[in-house]
């Protein structure tokens, strides 16, 4: 692909999302520290199945590797990567050549959210930026499509994104959260990955609230691995807490990760008829997942 | 107003260390409401400062010692005695102290500590309202602050961390996004949320800052 041509070729993300084919997309952490050996694995290991990987930037305020150069190394591998860029810790200049940058290097897909509050991660101490807010971030982006950057000046040479954001169909309460959903829409998104799900009636529910909307949903996915960890995501993540039926079946298991993996497989095929695709977390159970598309038949 | 706070004595004394002769500057306006530099606590602070075996011959409240013009002709009034002084202790908010070191060469002490521009909700009740951001969009906001009441100054709406109305930071703090959407909705008026605000100039709240008002310049604008 030539680099900065917008007629070039383009990724398989950018296609399939525009085809409206099932997308499968799967979220990858830089390290702390310089190891990236074994998520590359991790990552090669799902090639076939997944589309594109979100390379997450110092997700829950926890400072780790950048994103860029995640994603420049899975690029090199001829994986797929989609930069997650929050609002936390660049201001508009660092995030507009983050952009330029990303995309010299032949990165062309981004998420981009608000990020955790400083607070609530491992550098409580450190300024909060927040110069732009999700919505603003996603405008900035197709500003700089259309060869302007901000602040109005030309660019030399003009990138193409592909734009997406996150949302929680889970929220509560939803209007609010719904309002700013159809703002970032309404700034040029082309899809959305949601906080993750654990069963089917509340997302039918918002996938109806949210049918008139010109943007495709990838469903949040993550396999439950223990009981611990149903506490933790029940406190620390989720606004409302993992359906009883479900909890119970991990708390009786004798394998919860075969469990966990089981129950988000069964998830997924009740809903893949229906949705644009899945976004999956694995937190620590990326070996797993070839088991999870092939018992969701994906 | 200015919301203050007076700092712990033993603070104070130690700032004070080696001045014997004190004189205490009170402040009218703000700090009165605040009970942190009023009649009473001036009062009060002279007590104190007695009581350690410090001499105050001079202690009063100005009406609000920020007006500099005012504050300049109260300190000339009284100059025999602050010529006396070893020290001045201000209880005022910073303003008020920089404005009396500003017109004295004698050591200026403050005795709050300054925390934020708010309103008196109740008595002792103070609550932080306005974040001096220097362009203000309360009229998109149902006249709640986003700035200010949005833990990262979010202009858009509310982030993914809002939980049942509450900020992900601390439990207890209200997601100001969540308050906003609530008035505008109580008001009819939830469109303003729908729209889309670009991000705000930061220029406009450059500090520290100096401006020039009056009948000339207004007609000017
Ligand atoms: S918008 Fe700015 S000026 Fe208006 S109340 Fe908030 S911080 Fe103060
Ligand atoms: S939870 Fe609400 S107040 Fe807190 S940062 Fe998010 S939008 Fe702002």
């Amino acid at each position: 692909m030539t680099v900065g041509d917008p007629e070039g070729p383009k990724g398989r993300f950018r296609n399939k999302l525009r085809e409206k084919d099932l997308i499968v997309t799967v979220e990858l952490s830089p390290p702390k520290g310089t190891a990236t050996e074994e998520i590359l694995l991790h990552a090669d290991l799902l090639r076939e199945k997944v589309d594109a990987f979100n390379v997450t930037d110092n997700q829950r305020a926890i400072m780790r590797m950048s994103p860029l150069a995640l994603s420049h190394l899975l690029k090199e591998r001829g994986l797929e990567p989609i930069l997650q860029l929050t609002c936390r810790d660049r201001n508009r200049l660092a995030l507009q050549s983050e952009l330029l940058s990303a995309y010299a290097l032949g990165i062309e897909n981004f998420c981009f959210m608000t990020g955790d509050h400083p607070l609530l991660g491992d550098h409580p101490t450190g300024k909060p930026v927040y110069d732009c807010d999700s919505v603003q971030l996603i405008s900035l982006a197709r500003g700089l499509e259309r060869g302007e950057d901000f602040a109005g000046r030309k660019l030399s040479g003009v990138p193409s994104f592909v734009i997406g954001a996150v949302a929680n169909p889970l929220a509560e309460p939803l209007e609010p959260q719904l309002i700013k959903l159809r703002k970032k829409v309404a700034a040029g998104i082309e899809f959305i990955q949601t906080q993750p799900i654990f069963d089917q009636e509340p997302l039918e529910k918002f996938l109806e609230m949210t049918s008139g909307l010109n943007v495709r949903f990838l469903i949040g996915i993550t396999p439950l691995k223990s009981a611990r960890m149903v506490e933790f995501m029940n406190h620390k993540i989720l606004v409302k807490p993992i359906p009883m039926a479900v909890a119970e079946r991990i708390n009786k298991a004798k394998d919860p990760v075969r469990e966990g993996i089981t129950i988000a497989a069964e998830l997924m095929a009740k809903i893949k008829s229906y949705v644009s695709g899945f976004h999956i977390m694995p937190i620590g159970l990326e070996r797993e997942l070839p088991e999870l598309f092939e018992q969701a038949g994906i | 107003m200015i919301i203050s706070q007076q700092k712990l004595l033993p603070d104070i004394l130690q700032s004070l260390d080696g001045s014997d002769v004190v004189v205490i500057i009170g402040c009218g306006t703000c700090a009165t409401q605040c009970h942190a530099g009023g009649e009473e606590e001036v009062q009060d602070m002279k007590r104190e400062l007695e009581g350690v075996g410090k001499a105050v011959p001079l202690s009063f409240v100005l009406e609000s010692v920020c007006t500099t013009q005012k504050t300049k002709k109260e300190l000339t009034k009284k100059s025999t005695f602050i010529e006396e002084a070893d020290a001045i202790l201000v209880m005022s908010c910073g303003v008020g102290v920089q404005t009396v070191a500003e017109l004295t060469e004698k050591p200026v002490f403050p005795a709050l500590d300054t925390l934020f521009i708010g309103s008196l909700r109740r008595v002792g009740h103070y609550e932080e309202l306005c974040a001096l951001c220097g362009q203000c969009i309360l009229e998109y906001t149902g006249g709640i602050c986003a700035i200010n009441q949005c833990s990262k100054g979010l202009l858009n709406g509310p982030c993914g961390g809002s939980k049942q109305g509450k900020c992900e930071i601390i439990d207890d703090r209200d997601c100001g996004w969540y308050l906003i959407y609530e008035r505008l909705k109580q008001r009819g008026k939830l469109y303003l949320m729908e729209m889309i605000h670009q991000p705000q100039d930061f220029s406009k709240g450059q500090h520290p800052q100096k401006i020039t008002l009056g009948r000339e310049m207004l007609k000017k604008k």
